[in-house]
């Protein structure tokens, strides 16, 4: 284990970006905040920017006009950066995904390294995923 | 970190919300601490649901309205369901009636209580924000139980309801009422006894009647400015005329009036949460749809009171069993356009409690909300500053006080 | 019979342009309209009345670009759907933005989706499609493919 590697493992900091989705997995990103799941005790905090992330987290699936600002987004994080497609549509594009702006499922479009399914997926399934996550680091 | 040569600066905000189901991009164009004008751009979540629906069946339509928006994942099923239901001339049986009243009054509870909770958030208030969505679990743990999923609950059907509330479910519903009543009181005093909240949100994003009624705003936003509409008691579906209840009104139309008002509407709601589970009681189990053949031509129109205000559906048929047109009307669509007269001449820090009032947009102004200089382009805050402005508003006035 | 009555006071009140007058339900009207007197009713609804608008919805048919502007009239629980057609080749109607700011967005969102022209309309940038799809291609056209 690098030092790099051994520094992440403790407090992953995640930014949500959530491309066009239906609010569902945005409000339970926000609800593993909250004193039932309260992620902080993990280290986790939403943050601000992509260049403070260790992890992106996206929700929703992504939209012609979404294509670009996302690839901005995982170019201004600082890597090493873990990408986690969170959701159905995030996954597959869901429901959406014969939508006529549909752009590509996020996986075609950043590389991604862990999958949450679910519509919404539970903030049980969000930790579990999360920290399936941490393991491979 | 301000240019001092320049006076009129752009502060984009957004354009990713995920609390909302048209996101945009509000720049505030500001001269000094002022708000001068405001521009909005939206398109970031364009999903083409109207055309979707166009491809699917009548009974696929639900799943897809469902996911417009995840707050008000029972409003468009509803909306469009009493839609369908005037299209095909067919009124659901009453235990189904009482079935969605209740479904669609404990997601007014929950969105309530997320509102006022992010409300917090943006004040300074974290304690508000915790304590708001920790009395929210239960209820999503109610609909858990009775739907199946905390959040798309797929309650809904042409002519009636999926799934029938019996038993220990209209049991469990009581008791998590009952202690939502206390928790409500302990918020609502928390919230309105507070003299920094009154100091923070009385005169601030100031709606009048005219305003309202110019933009053609709907729900909470309009009852706050005195414009007693609620489609629940105009238009009444489901069974909301068989109950008793009151259309909650203020007549201010600053933020803190649209907070008293979704305060005082979580009373209403446990109160027809109440009487439905008493008339569910009463009703025959199991008889809970109807059986509907084919969906004739026509057009039809449907709407429902969400927790923002009036969803809007309209849908065309030719007799075939996908839609020909169907045009949804979300309420943010037209409360959010009310920010061009909420925000102008205030400042700043007011801007982001007043974006946050119409309850469409608070994580945007968390995440996704830069400030340039006008001239250079240079950043001068992001959204994490910017919320940090509004708790130091905060903080001074407690100081004050 | 309250509602026959309504009716017919419509028919005896509204400005020149009304083409028929229909009741699909209860407390659902239609009413077919000139384009061109599309203001003078729109507005009689709106300040006369005190309606309060809704929403438009375009649709693409045979007959042309038809809209149907819903308005509420909240006293009553009706609803008020005024209908108009547009032609095929030059669909193109007076903008409603000045009288109301509500119907900002939905007229922009009916140009990009539909390419309605609104005339006079005091903001008509786009507002979804950038982006999303090219100007000049609309896709809730019927011949979208």
């Amino acid at each position: 284990m690098g030092l790099k590697s051994f520094c992440l493992k403790k407090s992953l900091w995640v930014y949500h970006f959530a491309g066009a989705s239906c609010n569902n997995c945005d409000i339970e990103i926000l609800d593993v905040l909250t004193p039932r799941y309260d992620v902080e005790r993990f280290g986790m905090q939403l943050v601000g920017s992509p260049r403070h992330a260790d992890v992106i987290l996206i929700s929703g699936s992504i939209n012609q006009r979404d294509k670009p600002r996302l690839k901005e987004v995982y170019h201004q994080a600082s890597k090493p950066v873990f990408v986690v497609a969170f959701g159905a549509c995030g996954c597959t594009g869901g429901v959406f995904a014969e939508g006529i702006t549909f752009a590509g499922p996020v996986d075609q479009i950043v590389p991604v390294d862990a999958y949450i399914p679910g519509c919404p997926p539970k903030p049980e399934a969000m930790i579990s995923g999360l920290s399936k996550l941490m393991q491979t680091i | 970190m301000i240019h001092k040569m320049a006076n009129q600066r752009i502060i984009p905000v957004g354009p990713y919300h995920p609390l909302q189901e048209e996101p945009e991009l509000f720049k505030l164009y500001c001269e000094g601490e002022t708000v001068k004008d405001i521009k909005w751009e939206t398109g970031y979540n364009h999903r083409g649901i109207e055309k979707l629906s166009e491809s699917k069946t009548f009974e696929q339509v639900f799943f897809l309205v469902e996911r417009i928006c995840g707050i008000c994942s029972t409003s468009h099923p509803f909306a469009y369901a009493n839609c369908m239901e005037e299209i095909a001339q067919v009124e659901p049986p009453n235990r189904a009636k009482y079935i969605r009243s209740i479904v669609g009054e404990l997601e007014r509870l929950h969105s309530h209580y997320l509102w006022l909770g992010l409300a917090g958030h943006f004040l300074g208030y974290n304690t508000v924000w915790m304590w708001a969505w920790k009395y929210r679990e239960p209820i999503l743990d109610l609909f858990e139980i009775i739907s199946g999923n905390r959040n798309s609950y797929a309650m809904f059907k042409i002519g009636g309801v999926r799934r029938d509330v019996t038993g220990d479910q209209i049991a469990l519903a009581r008791k998590t009422m009952r202690d939502l009543k206390k928790k409500n009181d302990l918020l609502t005093k928390a919230v309105t006894d507070d003299p920094v909240i009154h100091a923070r949100t009385k005169g601030v994003g100031t709606l009048t009647k005219a305003d309202v009624m110019d933009y053609a705003a709907v729900g909470p936003t309009a009852r706050a400015s005195g414009w007693a509409i609620d489609v629940r008691r105009d238009d009444p579906y489901a069974a909301y005329d068989m109950v008793d209840w009151k259309v909650i009104t203020a007549d201010d139309g600053d933020v803190f009036a649209k907070t008293q008002v979704r305060l005082l509407e979580n009373y209403e709601s446990i109160k027809i949460i109440e009487q439905c589970l008493d008339g569910l009681e009463k009703e025959p189990e199991g008889d809970i749809e109807l059986k509907v053949k084919e969906i004739p031509e026509g057009i039809g129109t449907g709407r429902a009171e969400a927790p923002r205000g009036e969803v809007f559906h309209f849908v065309k048929t030719d007799g075939s069993n996908s839609p020909v047109r169907h045009k949804i009307r979300a309420p943010s669509y037209v409360n959010i356009a009310t920010f061009k007269k909420a925000c102008v001449g205030q400042t700043i820090s007011d801007a982001t409690i007043s974006l946050a009032a119409v309850d469409p947009c608070y994580c945007c102004t968390e995440r996704m909300a830069f400030a340039y200089d006008w001239h250079s382009g240079d950043k001068i805050y992001d959204g994490n500053q910017l919320v940090e402005r509004s708790r130091k508003e905060t903080e001074r006035l407690k100081n004050t006080l | 019979m309250k509602k026959q009555t309504f009716l017919e006071n419509m028919r005896e009140q509204l400005p020149q342009g009304v083409i028929q007058t229909g009741q699909i339900r209860d407390n659902r009207f239609v009413i077919d309209i000139e384009p061109a007197a599309l203001l003078t009713i729109a507005g009689y609804l709106y300040h006369t009345l005190k309606y309060r608008f809704i929403i438009a919805s375009a649709f693409h048919t045979k007959k042309g670009f038809e809209i149907m502007y819903h308005f509420s009239d909240d006293a009553a629980g009706n609803i008020i759907n005024l209908h108009v057609i547009l032609p095929q080749d030059q669909p193109e109607i007076e903008s409603l933005t000045h009288m109301l700011s509500g119907a900002n967005w939905i007229e922009r969102e009916m140009r990009e989706i539909l390419g309605i022209t609104f005339r006079n309309h005091p903001e008509p940038e786009k507002l979804i499609s950038d982006g999303n799809w090219a100007e000049g291609v609309y896709p809730y056209r019927k011949n979208f493919k």
